[in-house]
């Protein structure tokens, strides 16, 4: 697969004066012109997220039957959320934020990619905001990146892909950084500008450098591992310094065998990641939204392997001091015969990019017209499902 | 810059120059290598899968009857060490072996059929997949690869093909278990098809079907076929119906021999292997003409080879691609013959492995079974950037330990004639001897190919 990345685009001479030239390796960054205080985090979870085994239907009556191994019942694994909805006794740290109204679930959500539940092609559909069955988009930009090109003020520091892994979702034409806060930082203190000598006449290589000399600053560095406390450690850092957007992906989630072991890993990470922000971020909580979604859901039955496989219909999760929360959102299709989809997965009732449509129309300000014709084009936002208060 | 083709197969189709080994002449030269090091021995064979499989379960068992005892640490502090060894030993026969093209060609179908090791104890078997399955295959036949990979354990444990159950199996019915579908959709997905290959879901379920019975002897720790775990066929996958009657091994073989020879499979590795050694953006002349060579020959892979040495394309584009943080940590020790010197020390070792984390490619733990990006732009990006240099750093701080050595002259060595100006000048004008190593090991030149 090829991409069109942002340093394609800068290679091609589309971007290169908003961020090369604006970051001369020796200029210290100038934090200024922030487009207003609202904060918005995007985490990719990568590997497909079972939403059934994170927020259980315990309450459909064809529910414990499908999952023999990972049904539970509230008060025995599970934190009763709504009723009918229970919450996976790993995820328990987040359910103070639950009942202080900051936190919420979309269910039985998926991106339109229904092809063949590939985690490739399905996290690239994610990322790029695809709008075609099969996964395919007709750009090559993730779709936070074309929001921040929606966003006038917004400059390299503005929207931060954190961590090492990829993030596609911030690839594209308008500047955007990248740091992981685990790389200690070697030669890169350019006193005498031999590095910048040495990159001069390399596009990719000499953007790379700007960037993380401009990114670099904030990093304590000396941790090792990305672990969600990590991640989210460094991300709150920019946002409470000059960025607005961040996102990082967590893995882990692609749970084939022994789920009930296999989940308490990767949920781990993600509660501490987002408890982490709420008490790293402080006052700009309040400001904050985070957003967590992932490529699909997986199938409604166990399989032979007490795991799930590769389903559609999945769950997207909102928190922040910003969230109108303590709600499930979305409409349950049910589990019983003929409800779901290929008579193997969660059906998927609405469209996630719905949902991040929403975030960035209620949460940040942008309008509907620009979201349907420029972030995912082609989408019908539809009622506001009211994710923000 | 008129790069020699000495050097273009060095660099292109190898781990770059070194101080104490000619690169090859030409494109002649490359092939006339692959036969000599496919017979060469390892040069430190590694313990069979077999053997390791066997004492994980000793270790287990031996846990589960006395607890976590100091013995049984012990044995576990042992068994790390040893992968440590392994995995060092991996790269010191990248970087040594007698064809460097043939280290990367097992590099490129150890990725192509990704397992990755996850845990203590999975890293202590990934070291043998390569010896055992990957590198007797690489001068046969397409078929043959996927079949031995199809039986390897490592794999079988990776995709969770040893957990799937035929549901109408005598097992299955039993215990009412099932599939795992896992090892059935990559094995499309990703082995032979590819993504947009001819394949619907039921298809993936059909193989899925069709695979079970595909396990591991976890007491002798091999392979092995249990007919009361495969589902009652016959499976029907793309057209083609296989099994039926008592379920047998030849009849998932013949399955697997047909993917191989399928022509989406030939479109799906003749891009692939030219986009792994040319260009993120390959020249649609040099696809098709391995497509139809991989047609022709049967998937016959030396042929290929010769037809991607021999067409001008891969021999255009010099640069085009980066080297990933593997290779171009390999291209560091092929430079300096580092391993020679630090390699002998625990901590070395050490430091030369915790490079490969940093630069987030640690050996056999790729992110999934689609194994690592190729995109230049997956790697330069600023956090993998400053991890070069960071080990450009140290490495040049142990080079400068010698003080008769010039980083000037390292750096004609090691960049042959695609040294630039550029970079001539920052490697001189370095205040440091080690910053002048680093600098010629961070130049653009040394991490493209």
């Amino acid at each position: 697969m090829t991409m069109m990345t942002r340093r394609m685009a800068l290679s091609a001479g589309i971007g290169v004066a908003c961020s090369a030239a604006a970051f001369p390796i020796s200029t210290p960054i100038v934090h200024a012109a922030l487009p207003g205080e609202k904060r918005l985090v995007v985490i990719v979870l990568r590997g497909a997220m079972d939403g059934l085994d994170v927020v259980q239907p315990y309450g459909d009556r064809n529910f414990a039957a499908l999952r023999p191994t990972l049904a539970r019942e509230p008060g025995d694994g599970l934190a009763d959320l709504d009723g009918f909805f229970g919450l996976h006794a790993a995820f328990k740290p987040l359910m103070p934020l639950w009942q202080a109204g900051e936190l919420s679930f979309a269910h039985a959500v998926a991106t339109p990619y229904r092809g063949r539940r590939s985690h490739f092609d399905g996290q690239d559909a994610l990322e790029l905001g695809a709008g075609e069955s099969d996964g395919s988009a007709a750009w090559r930009d993730g779709w936070l990146n074309r929001a921040l090109g929606l966003m006038p003020a917004a400059r390299l520091e503005t929207a931060v892909a954190v961590g090492r892994d990829h993030m596609l979702i911030l690839d594209g034409k308008a500047a955007a950084g990248s740091w992981s806060p685990t790389v200690e930082m070697g030669l890169i203190e350019d006193e005498r500008g031999l590095l910048t000598k040495l990159y001069e006449d390399d596009v990719l290589f000499h953007t790379a450098l700007a960037e993380a000399a401009a990114l670099s600053e904030m990093s304590a560095g000396g941790a090792r591992k990305e672990t969600g406390r990590v991640l989210a450690d460094y991300t709150a850092k920019v946002l409470n310094g000059p960025s607005r957007i961040a996102a990082f992906s967590l893995g882990g989630w692609d749970t084939h065998r022994h789920q009930a072991r296999a989940m308490k890993q990767p949920a781990k990470h993600l509660a501490t990641a987002i408890t982490t922000l709420r008490d790293q971020l402080g006052r700009n909580w309040d400001q904050t939204l985070v957003v967590a979604l992932t490529e699909f859901g997986r199938t409604a039955r166990e399989n032979g392997s007490t795991g799930t496989d590769h389903g559609t219909g999945g769950i997207a999760l909102m928190a922040g001091g910003a969230v109108k929360g303590g709600k499930v959102l979305g409409r349950w299709p049910g589990l019983g015969t003929g409800d779901l989809y290929e008579d193997r997965d969660l059906m998927a009732t609405e469209d996630v990019r719905r949902y991040a449509g929403w975030a960035l129309s209620s949460h940040l300000g942008l309008s509907a017209s620009a979201i349907e014709g420029t972030v995912f084009p082609g989408l019908d936002l539809g009622r506001d499902p009211g994710i923000v208060a | 810059m008129a790069v020699s083709r000495s050097t273009i197969a060095a660099i292109r189709f190898g781990y770059g120059l070194s101080a104490d080994a000619a690169p090859p002449a030409d494109g002649a030269a490359l092939l006339d290598g692959l036969s000599a090091a496919a017979t060469t021995p390892l040069l430190a064979e590694p313990t069979p899968l077999r053997s390791r499989l066997r004492r994980l379960r000793e270790v287990n068992q031996q846990k589960k009857r006395e607890g976590d005892t100091e013995e049984v640490k012990a044995a576990r502090r042992q068994m790390m060490r040893d992968t440590r060894q392994d995995l060092f030993d991996h790269l010191v026969q990248r970087a040594e072996g007698p064809s460097a093209f043939f280290e990367r060609i097992c590099a490129f179908w150890s990725d192509h059929f990704t397992v990755s090791a996850r845990g203590p104890l999975q890293r202590h078997l990934a070291p043998a997949y390569e010896p055992e399955t990957i590198r007797p295959n690489v001068m046969g036949r397409f078929e043959d690869m996927l079949i031995a990979v199809t039986r390897s354990p490592m794999m079988l444990r990776y995709l969770d093909q040893g957990l799937s159950i035929g549901p109408g199996s005598r097992v299955g019915k039993r215990r009412g278990r099932g599939l795992n579908e896992n090892f059935a959709r990559e094995l499309l997905e990703l082995h032979t098809l590819g993504v947009d290959g001819p394949y619907t879901q039921d298809d993936v379920r059909q193989l899925a079907e069709l695979l079970t019975g595909f396990s591991i002897d976890r007491r002798k720790g091999g392979f092995v076929y249990r007919p009361n775990i495969a589902e009652p066929g016959p499976e029907t996958v793309l057209g083609r119906s296989y099994g039926g009657g008592r379920p047998r091994v030849d009849q998932v073989d013949r399955a697997l021999t047909d993917l191989a020879h399928h022509p989406v499979t030939a479109r799906h590795l003749a891009r692939k292997l030219a986009v792994h050694f040319t260009a993120d953006n390959p020249d649609p002349k040099l696809i098709a003409h391995l497509e139809r060579v991989w047609t022709d020959t049967g998937g016959d892979l030396p042929q290929v080879y010769a037809a991607l040495v021999e067409h001008p394309a891969s021999w255009a584009t010099f640069g085009a691609k980066v080297k990933k943080p593997a290779e171009f940590v390999v291209s560091v020790l092929c430079a300096t013959r580092l391993h020679r010197a630090i390699g002998r020390t625990n901590k070395g070792r050490h430091d030369i492995l915790t490079a490969l984390r940093e630069l987030n490619q640690p050996l056999f733990a790729a992110p999934g079974p689609d194994g690592w990006p190729e995109a230049a732009e997956a790697w330069i990006t600023p956090q993998g950037l400053a991890a070069r240099l960071a080990f450009a750093s140290t490495v040049g701080h142990q080079l400068a330990r010698d003080r008769t050595a010039d980083p000037r002259d390292f750096a004609r060595m090691a960049l042959g004639d695609t040294l630039r100006d550029d970079t001539a000048f920052a490697v001189g004008a370095a205040p440091d001897r080690w910053e002048g190593f680093a600098l010629a090991l961070a130049s653009p030149e040394f991490n493209r190919r």
